[in-house]
């Protein structure tokens, strides 16, 4: 089980003001999907630790499987987008095929998920950043996910 | 006609079929892929199983969509969302039917296989499930057999090409030379799915 634990933002965040963003009441949530539940966590809480201070967006990683395998568990992203649902809309974030394809098939069949649940073409370090930075600054989901899908072309040369 | 029962006894055939072929699977998989697809669907298989004893859904739409849902939750590979949008999708397209025959399955399947495309990106030929799926699905609209046939003659045929899609993709060129475990899967449960018509006497009970 990987717990979202120090990262999430456990608490939930403050009360929107009168011109809060979004499409509900609160931050959008993120969600990190990794076949490792050690990457998706140490990627959330590198997320919120460069996000900086303040409110942070919540963020639940969803990593590996039940059993603590490398892998990718339905369950665990439906729990985790759960978690982070404010009403705002939840960006998923994930790293490679089964993480990809599983959040997909679960959109695509409408259940499990909250309304507003998108999976973000965005790579993952990278995109959970900016996706965590946006989010936290109060930006609704279409924002969040421009921010994140940006992140593709930050060349390193 | 094929009701909920003859899908039920499909697909316990098939979980007894990924159950003696495990082994054999995620061999296949080691060379290109890693090496769990034979444990990842006895999982799911083994979950589907159980679920449709505790449940017994009554239509063969919804028999599909239960074991759709199973894999997608239990599996922890690609092929979880992979199969199990192919069950759900061909269930969903049987709808509340209480009984059907080969050729609405054959249309279903189909859809079922579209989406599966769709989900995954992949087109025949990019050494996949599809390999097998895709002429299964057309052989189905003739007879069980023919389905068995062509999805196996599928699953053969991917062993000289490149891989272009998933894990097996990133070992490129090394990937010609082995026969997918996706399509091999794939072949196994249109097999057991022939097998099961022949037991129950379907083959002759509709199309031509």
């Amino acid at each position: 089980m990987s717990e979202a634990g120090g990262t999430t933002g456990g608490q939930r965040p403050p009360a929107p003001g009168p011109d809060a963003p979004g499409e509900g009441t609160g931050q959008v949530g993120i969600v990190l999907v990794s076949h490792s539940a050690t990457v998706a966590s140490a990627v959330a809480e590198l997320a919120v630790g460069l996000a900086g201070g303040g409110a942070t967006a919540p963020v639940a990683p969803a990593g590996g499987t039940e059993g603590g395998g490398m892998g990718t568990s339905a369950e665990l992203i439906a729990a985790a987008a759960a978690q982070v649902d404010r009403g705002a809309g939840v960006a998923v974030l994930a790293d490679l095929g089964s993480a990809v394809l599983t959040v997909k098939a679960l959109i695509a069949e409408g259940e499990d998920l909250p309304e507003h649940t998108r999976l973000i073409d965005a790579p993952f370090v990278e995109g959970a950043i900016a996706a965590m930075v946006t989010a936290s600054a109060g930006a609704p989901l279409d924002a969040v996910a421009a921010a994140a899908t940006e992140a593709y072309d930050y060349r390193k040369e | 006609m094929l009701d909920a029962e003859f899908f039920c006894r499909w697909l316990t055939l098939a979980a007894s079929w990924v159950e003696r072929d495990a082994d054999r699977l995620t061999a296949l998989d080691s060379p290109i892929g890693d090496a769990d697809h034979g444990s990842n669907l006895l999982r799911g298989f083994r979950a589907v199983i159980a679920t449709l004893d505790e449940q017994h859904p009554d239509t063969p739409g919804a028999v599909l969509a239960v074991a759709g849902r199973r894999l997608v939750s239990t599996v922890g590979g690609a092929s979880g969302p992979l199969y199990g949008t192919l069950l759900r999708r061909t269930g969903k397209a049987l709808g509340d039917a209480v009984e059907v025959d080969r050729d609405e399955l054959a249309e279903a399947l189909r859809t079922g296989v579209d989406a599966v495309a769709g989900l995954g990106g992949a087109t025949p030929g990019d050494k996949t499930m599809l390999d097998a799926l895709v002429p299964a699905a057309t052989a189905l609209r003739t007879s069980f057999a023919a389905a068995r046939e062509a999805a196996e003659q599928g699953a053969l045929a991917t062993t000289p090409m490149l891989a272009r899609k998933g894990r097996a993709s990133y070992v490129g060129e090394r990937s010609i030379g082995h026969q997918d475990p996706g399509a091999t899967s794939s072949a196994l449960l249109v097999a057991a799915l022939a097998e099961t018509a022949g037991a129950s006497g379907e083959e002759d009970t509709s199309g031509e």
